[in-house]
């Protein structure tokens, strides 16, 4: 909705002095109050709830990274106990500023829900994680695609600065032959110039033994092994059938073991398959459950080709977890039909704590040929910030990560969130002081 | 199991139906720089109808020094008098957009009142008791003609000059285009920074004031966030959801940063919940085509764009 009389120009609105810009453009953090519901009023969008930041109690009423142009003092209306008085202490009829007790309007209204909608909306939110761990897999996932050999000082650089956001697991390559994958062909040269990055897990892709073999030479310390829950794609893409796949993994899930080395399985088309079309809930179950049988700690759920949505993500989910502790349980949906983010919320919802995402959303979708593919991690983030989920990823940055591959392949960011805040940011830069 | 019942939760109080609010003909366009020529306008409404849609917003009797772009409402309305099988709002912002509408043939219109004053004053250039008032004049002016009026509700989550808005103040505003007798109030958020844990806060607040059919979400997706924010609403019981086709619509507060949620993503997401919408995504995405194709710009619709994508991929097997 746009203005309907004079439409608002930017040069009209407030200055901003650059301090307080930069102060709220970077991270403005906070930690969540729990208050006695267990909601965090950080529900409050765009909080980036960072440990890693002290936490700024005279600036909490807006997010740095939402609101960069917030001057004005807040009125009591605005105040974040009001709003948090308005869950905790049930309905009250109210007028700017002023809590009125009576709550007869209400009452008298036919329709009106007072405890009913209180439990609703609690409902929907209380059981999602108060921790959502981020695996971000922008350098392989979003890389292995590109046509254009990304230099390995490029990606080396790219891993550098997602550590610096506060993400605690970067996938950061594939040992996979050259020839089919030759963006990743410099696996080694990556892998041996990350592998001490400090406090950073960096898992990395080996289909088979030999990936592994490589990769343990290469210094990395956690591995990724790939089935699908469709046997025909499993036959295209990888060239055998589930049961062969699954074979193989286990000879690198007993290496793994002997070495003490994390490795974590990805089931792909889970909600669909280019050529099978829907795949059922049972064969994502079963293909999990083989994964995390043979030692797997984790398992990345994908949706391939970005077809499900949240009516077919439930019992896809429902299924696995049947089978797989849900803390165990990871949801890697791509954006192709714009369903991601309505699917990593169901998938909260069920009480999943784990999403895999891409800066900048890169990587396309290689089976719908310019579209778009993994879910910008910025727009993730930019929703758990909202939920008041706690992620302990600087938004500002990522944006920054994001910033700099988007520069080198020279396209913009798929982050809606990103190039939102970057204009917004661009043009409060303008206005004149 | 613990999980199953949760999980039934989830999914089962999502209406059975929902109703689509197409909003690319007015709000999608209005803020097109080149004029779109009236031929052009009145064909994409056209093609909209076909789709199955049953609610098109058609255009805006606004200034025309304001909106250059909907400068042609009149000849709009007029070419699409005799087109059957859809409702027609369009917006009129006072009372002699009122009377121009309905002298143009207009038989629903919709007023647009902000949930923040600093964007009511600044945007629409009066207080929001101010609009309050003059919404209730056209409200009084449409009950005298049977016409219907819906309320829109803008920066009921965020607003660029205050920042988070009050749930109280959104309830306010809502309950007052409620008693003044508004047959629908869409609640929008304006500059697309609501997620779902604001945006549940919001509908507590005016679902305590206004029955739950009676109301509409317009979510921008200006931070990607609409589609999310939207099954939230579904959650608790919205039936009525505005989009845009392609996506249409920029956000003027954050210039090349994308607005109106595209109409395809959302009918891609409600047939995938089993949600009826009397929509044919084929028919939809014509429309889209149609439209993008005069403005020379890719869809906003992921789903447009893999499943245009898919099929002519297909094509070649």
């Amino acid at each position: 909705m746009s203005s309907l009389e004079e439409p608002l120009g930017l040069d009209k609105l407030p200055s901003m002095n650059t301090i307080d810009r930069i102060q709220r453009f970077s991270s403005g953090s906070c930690r969540p109050r729990v208050d006695n519901l267990g909601m965090g009023n950080c529900w409050i969008e765009g909080r980036s709830c960072s440990t890693s930041n002290s936490c700024n109690e005279d600036d909490e009423e807006y997010t740095a990274e939402t609101f960069p142009w917030k001057i004005q003092t807040r009125d009591l209306s605005q105040d974040d106990s009001f709003s948090q008085k308005s869950l905790t202490k049930g309905r009250r009829s109210m007028k700017f500023g002023m809590i009125d007790d009576s709550i007869s309007d209400c009452q008298s209204s036919p329709k009106c829900h007072t405890k009913d909608m209180q439990g609703l909306a609690y409902k929907f939110l209380n059981s999602i994680p108060k921790f959502v761990k981020i695996v971000e897999v922008g350098p392989r996932d979003g890389l292995q695609n590109e046509k254009n050999i990304v230099p390995t000082s490029v990606k080396i650089e790219l891993i550098h600065r997602l550590a610096s956001t506060g993400l605690s697991v970067i996938e950061a390559t594939s040992f996979v032959s050259p020839k089919w994958v030759p963006q990743l062909a410099d696996a080694k040269d990556v892998m041996q110039a990350v592998h001490n990055l400090r406090g950073i897990r960096l898992p990395v892709l080996t289909p088979n033994l030999k990936g592994f073999e490589a990769a343990m030479a290469s210094g990395a310390r956690e591995v990724a092994i790939f089935a699908s829950a469709s046997e025909s794609f499993s036959k295209s893409n990888i060239n055998c059938s589930i049961e062969e796949s699954l074979i193989r993994f286990r000879a690198v899930t007993r290496a793994a073991k002997q070495l003490s080395i994390p490795v974590r399985g990805y089931v792909s088309c889970v909600a669909g398959c280019p050529v099978e079309g829907p795949i059922p809930p049972s064969k994502v179950a079963y293909v999990a459950k083989e994964l995390y049988d043979m030692g797997c700690f984790e398992i990345s759920l994908g949706d391939t080709i970005g077809v499900g949505t949240p009516g077919t993500v439930v019992p896809m989910l429902l299924a696995v977890m049947a089978v797989v502790p849900i803390d165990k349980i990871a949801v890697h949906f791509h954006d192709t039909y714009g369903q991601s983010l309505p699917n990593i919320l169901v998938s909260l919802q069920m009480g999943i704590s784990t999403v895999d995402s891409s800066v900048a959303g890169l990587g396309g979708c290689p089976y719908a040929k310019g579209a778009s593919g993994n879910v910008a991690t910025e727009d993730v983030v930019y929703m758990l910030n909202g939920l008041g989920v706690k992620t302990n990823v600087d938004l500002g940055k990522l944006m920054l990560a994001g910033d700099f591959i988007s520069n080198h392949l020279g396209r913009p960011s798929t982050s809606k969130t990103a190039i939102a805040l970057n204009r917004v940011t661009s043009n409060a830069s303008k206005i004149s002081y | 199991m613990i999980y199953a019942q949760r999980s039934s939760q989830l999914l089962t109080s999502i209406p059975d139906y929902v109703k689509i609010v197409e909003v690319g003909a007015r709000d999608g366009l209005q803020n097109e720089k080149a004029i779109i020529p009236t031929n052009v306008k009145v064909e994409l409404i056209k093609l909209l109808v076909s789709s199955g849609l049953s609610v098109v917003e058609a255009t805006s009797f606004v200034s025309p020094k304001w909106v250059p772009q909907l400068a042609d409402a009149k000849d709009v309305l007029a070419a699409i008098q005799n087109v059957e099988g859809a409702r027609f709002p369009v917006l009129t912002p006072n009372l002699k957009g009122f009377e121009a509408a309905v002298a143009a043939g207009a038989k629903e219109v919709a007023v647009f009142p902000a949930a923040s004053e600093s964007f009511s004053k600044a945007n629409l250039n009066s207080s929001i008791e101010d609009n309050l008032a003059r919404c209730h004049d056209i409200a009084s002016a449409a009950r005298s003609l049977s016409i219907p009026v819906r309320g829109y509700i803008s920066c009921v989550v965020g607003c660029p000059l205050e920042g988070n808005i009050a749930p109280a103040k959104v309830a306010y505003v809502a309950k007052s285009l409620y008693e003044m007798g508004c047959s629908e109030i869409s609640l929008g958020d304006t500059i697309g920074v609501g997620t779902p844990g604001t945006v549940i806060s919001m509908l507590e607040a005016v679902l305590d004031v206004v029955p739950t059919d009676m109301l509409a979400v317009h979510f921008h997706d200006t931070y990607g966030q609409a589609l999310s924010n939207i099954l939230i609403s579904l959650q608790m019981g919205i039936s009525t959801v505005d989009s845009s086709v392609s996506g249409l619509g920029g956000c003027p507060y954050a210039k090349g940063a994308t607005g109106n949620v595209a109409t395809e993503d959302v009918v891609y997401m409600l047939n995938g919940l089993g949600v009826k919408t009397n929509v044919d995504l084929g028919k939809l995405m014509l429309a889209g085509d149609f439209i993008c194709k005069h403005l020379g710009r890719a869809s906003g619709s992921k789903a447009a764009t893999a499943l245009s994508k898919v099929t002519s991929h297909a094509s070649k097997l």
